[in-house]
């Protein structure tokens, strides 16, 4: 019998070196996935070491927005923002036990201390005897941008559903990102559990929920606004230019149906026949729906997607609730929906900052850069482990150099002479382009406006949206709501 | 053995070599497992409270005390018995203790009125002590055993079916193999797993001729012949009775293995396997597909992360080994008791959680080398009984740890067993107690040098009966 109880201690063997070979897997090399807050939020070790770090601080121009400070209770670290609501979507909310928002999500790592890149920190905590600390995280934001984004927002009432989107042309630094509705994250915040998982259930249940990141989720009919990517298409076309003359009638006939597309204001557009610059100032449907019939819908898509329509690059934010909307352009339109598509309706969507892309790369010769919002990663001894560098966004650049000039000239004409009056800045030629959107005939239309300034040398480049601001129907308009506040965030940025 | 004699090499022991008693050996290692026990108990207290535990002294005699009153029985009624054996059981044992107060500890902290597992973990290591001691003066030759085999047979069929019954089975966690013994529960499927080992072993040992005999061959392997199936088929039918009524997919899964591994050693032909793996296959397959709670096991198994699937202490116990990492957090530093079930059948990732892969790697060592140093004996046991006994015997073992660390470990689908020494449990505890009184008596009597025939006188006569001398 010796032979088979060979071949059983033989196969015993190989049982146990199973084991060990198992055990090594799951307690080396999935060691680090399984204790990823990111990858499982649900880990309680996890959460209970990491919430009773001394976690570090996200900061804007050196001033923490996200900071945690010493606390009495068992967890020694209270997490404190201390602008809440004004940088809330930007922070997000750092809770034991209702998930991470936002950079505290996305740079969890980091702020927690246990990215590879912190190795050495931790060894050197280990060795000191030092309880573990989490590095720092500068966002790309301006302040007093912000802040003016903020205010301009809040002044319109606590529950208007808007956005402000601010980048730095040249880099595609975000300067600020402000969405209505927004929260207090210290409530989620709080050591005090079960009013934090309440304050999170309200605002999850709540409609529209203030969790929503509108600047960057929600896709909405970008109106008007949409003829600077169909002027853009035009001019790159070189069939245009900006003194070509087009329709300026009260009604196009469309194509295959009986229907006829009409202006805003049910009259013509001063003429004819006008040029190019007059129709971006008028803002004129007519002529924009027969330019966009000419270049046809495959011309306008991929004019879009040249400012990233199609695409999903900002990844900065996005946690277990958010991520960035893919805006849309639709796929196969017929003639007139080619017509509408061109001036912003029918089924093109856009998210704030997706307009706020569109005004970027006009004002940056035409050169889309990727919008990003983590700056820099310091470690806890404050040394630079990392600063993002800017990058362009594929198939760039979206339009010529020659083509965005004139099209910027074009946007300068349409504040100084057209429908942005009220975005005008003293001494400063500002660029820039109204819109107010029809969604559906039953839901009240929204107000757009994108721009850029200083014209000549842009420093930033603002998308607004103001969705239901609670005022008359009739007064709903992007001139009217949208351009005080993207004036404001300008002006924030070039210190006028 | 004379070693002054000068002459032919001595004739006892058949390799040329007679094993010696290392009774001291023993002794050494028993210290240093009484070292880890101890140590593990006083470290639980330091990582907690940050103090000594204040019944250090009196718990550490009471551990020194058992281990080493089996010692001194041993040396009395065994004193061939292989040496390594009762330190590991010692080690495993005092390592268990320590983390079963630990968890302890963290549940009466957050709820001050649950009862401890520990104190009854220490009787019941008494009990189980006792038991090896009696076994070992009472069962003085293990071959006297086989002689009761049907008897064991028939009571471990009686045991397994108690759960059944009305009035006395309880059903915990699902699984009915538990009855009712006044205040505490027991599991008599864990002593039937040490009767079957024997009765196993003794019908082996008569009809291993028989089941030998090769029927057709299928590609390079003698199967059995059709008529033999008998037993292989009963044996099938039981574990899957314990399987659809009991719901128990562990003891099930072990007994069936028992039986087939002892099946092959005892004829020698592979061919049992092909055809017990085909069974198992099959039974397998149908459990997984006709019951629920197999189909969910094997769910939770596949996709342990998916919402929808029931897995919360197995993704727990993975989430503790996970934070365990490669050296622990330290006894006393984590939260294993986070994990449901963290003191019986999830002590492994507890133990992995605080003491890390060093722990874990430490204690699969253990129990690896316990099973080979039983296959030893089974492998230099003179009496084919012992050997088939000692096969069984170190299986049981074998299998019961792997199926329930590998289902910890995500290794394979989790059946509820508990993990031998280590985990709460009196029954499994006193029944693995007497496995190991039951491989250290085989073992002695394998190690101890055969008798020496006396020489015979001139007047020898073929016809006489031989003069023994027996050491």
């Amino acid at each position: 019998m010796n032979k088979p109880i060979r071949n059983v201690a033989v196969a015993c063997m190989l049982l146990f070196v199973a084991l060990l070979i198992n055990a090594t897997y799951v307690q080396y090399w999935q060691a680090d996935s399984l204790t990823s807050l990111t990858e499982h939020p649900d880990n309680k070790r996890v959460r209970d070491a990491e919430f009773s770090r001394e976690r570090g601080a996200i900061l804007v121009h050196g001033k923490a927005v996200a900071e945690s400070n010493k606390s009495d209770d068992d967890y020694k670290f209270q997490r404190v923002y201390p602008q809440g609501p004004e940088y809330a979507h930007l922070t997000g909310y750092f809770s034991r036990d209702w998930g991470l928002g936002a950079v505290e999500s996305t740079q969890n790592s980091i702020l927690s201390g246990s990215d590879s890149s912190l190795f050495v920190n931790r060894v050197i905590d280990l060795v000191d005897n030092q309880a573990p600390k989490g590095g720092s995280v500068t966002l790309t934001v301006d302040p007093d941008a912000q802040k003016a984004a903020y205010d301009g927002l809040r002044a319109l009432g606590n529950n208007v559903r808007g956005a402000v989107v601010a980048i730095e042309p040249r880099t595609g630094k975000i300067l600020a990102m402000v969405s209505s509705p927004t929260y207090n994250p210290n409530r989620i915040a709080s050591h005090d559990f079960t009013a934090a998982g309440k304050a999170k259930q309200r605002l999850e249940n709540a409609k529209p929920s203030p969790l929503d990141n509108t600047a960057i989720e929600e896709t909405l009919p970008p109106g008007s606004t949409f003829k600077l990517v169909t002027s853009a298409a035009a001019l790159m076309s070189g069939k245009y230019t900006p003194d070509t003359k087009v329709p300026g009638t009260a009604t196009l006939d469309l194509p295959q149906t009986t229907k006829d597309l009409v202006n805003e204001n049910r009259g013509g557009c001063g003429g004819d026949e006008i040029t190019l610059t007059q129709a971006l100032a008028v803002s004129c449907n007519v002529s924009f729906g027969s330019v966009g019939l000419k270049l046809g819908d495959d011309a306008l898509r991929d004019q879009a997607e040249k400012f990233g329509w199609g695409t999903r690059t900002f990844t900065d934010l996005d946690d277990s609730l958010t991520r960035q909307a893919i805006s849309r352009f639709p796929e196969d339109p017929d003639a007139p929906q080619t017509a509408l598509s061109a001036i912003g309706q029918f089924d093109v969507a856009a998210t704030p900052l997706q307009m706020a892309m569109v005004a970027a790369g006009i004002a940056n010769d035409g050169v889309v850069m990727k919008p990003y919002l983590v700056d820099e990663i310091k470690s806890p001894k404050l040394e630079t482990i990392r600063r993002t560098d800017p990058d362009p966004m594929p198939d760039q650049p979206a339009m010529s150099s020659a083509a965005s000039r004139d099209l910027r000239e074009m946007m300068v004409n349409v504040v100084e002479n057209g429908t942005g009056k009220t975005a005008q800045i003293p001494g400063v030629d500002v660029a820039g382009k109204t819109g107010t959107a029809q969604s559906a005939p039953d839901r009240p239309p929204y107000a757009w406006f994108v721009s850029f300034a200083p014209a000549d040398t842009p420093a930033v480049a603002v998308a607004v949206l103001v969705q239901d601001a609670g005022v008359a129907r009739d007064q709903i308009s992007g001139s009217g709501l949208a351009a005080p506040i993207a004036k404001a965030v300008m002006e924030a940025v070039i210190g006028k | 053995m004379s070693t002054g004699q000068a002459g032919p090499p001595a004739p006892q022991g058949l390799m040329g070599f007679v094993h010696r008693r290392r009774r001291g050996a023993e002794l050494v290692l028993l210290i240093l497992s009484l070292v880890v026990g101890i140590g593990a108990y006083a470290a639980v207290g330091l990582g907690v409270d940050g103090t000594l535990p204040v019944n250090l002294f009196t718990y550490g005699a009471w551990l020194a005390g058992l281990v080493i009153a089996c010692h001194v029985v041993i040396r009395i009624f065994a004193a061939y018995a292989d040496p390594i054996l009762l330190p590991i059981v010692s080690a495993l044992n005092g390592i268990g203790l320590a983390m079963i107060h630990r968890i302890d500890l963290a549940r009466q902290a957050s709820r001050p009125s649950s009862n401890g597992f520990a104190d009854a973990q220490l009787v019941w290591m008494t009990l189980g002590a006792i038991l090896f001691v009696a076994v070992l003066i009472i069962v003085r030759d293990h071959r006297r055993l086989q002689s009761f085999t049907y008897t064991f047979g028939l009571a471990a069929i009686v045991l397994l079916l108690l759960p059944l019954l009305p009035g006395i089975g309880r059903t915990i966690n699902g699984s009915r193999i538990w009855i009712n013994l006044g205040p505490m529960s027991f599991q008599p499927g864990e002593v039937a797993k040490v009767l079957l080992v024997i009765a196993f072993a003794g019908y082996l040992v008569l009809h291993r001729d028989a089941l030998a005999l090769a029927g057709r061959r299928f590609l390079f392997v003698d199967l059995p012949r059709g008529r033999d199936l008998g037993p292989i088929l009963a044996m099938w039918l039981v574990s899957l009775g314990i399987l659809v009524f009991q719901r128990d997919l562990g003891s099930s899964l072990l007994f069936f293995g028992l039986f087939l591994v002892m099946l092959y050693v005892a004829t020698e032909r592979p061919g049992w396997l092909v055809v017990g793996g085909v069974m198992f296959a099959a039974g397998a397959y149908a459990g997984f597909v006709a019951l629920g709670h197999v189909h969910a096991r094997v769910e939770a198994w596949l996709h342990p992360f998916s919402p929808d699937v029931n897995s919360f202490q197995l993704v727990q116990g993975l989430y503790g080994m996970g934070w365990g990492g490669l050296v622990g957090r330290g006894l006393g530093q984590g939260q294993p008791q986070v994990t449901p079930l963290a003191w019986s059948d999830f002590i492994l990732p507890s133990l992995g959680e605080e003491l890390g892969l060093t722990g874990v790697m430490a204690i699969i060592l253990l129990y690896g080398i316990l099973v080979e140093r039983g296959l030893r004996t089974a492998l230099i046991c003179r009496d084919n009984f012992g050997k088939l006994m000692a096969t069984g015997l170190a299986t049981v073992l074998a299998l019961q740890v792997f199926v329930v660390i590998g289902g910890v470990t995500r290794l394979i689908p989790l059946t509820g067993l508990t993990t031998p020494f280590l985990s709460q449990g009196g029954s499994s505890l006193v029944a693995n107690w007497v496995i190991i009184a039951l491989l250290i008596r085989i073992s002695d009597h394998a190690r101890r040098p055969p008798p020496e025939l006396v020489e015979p006188d001139e007047d020898y006569d073929a016809d006489a009966t031989q003069v023994v001398k027996i050491r």
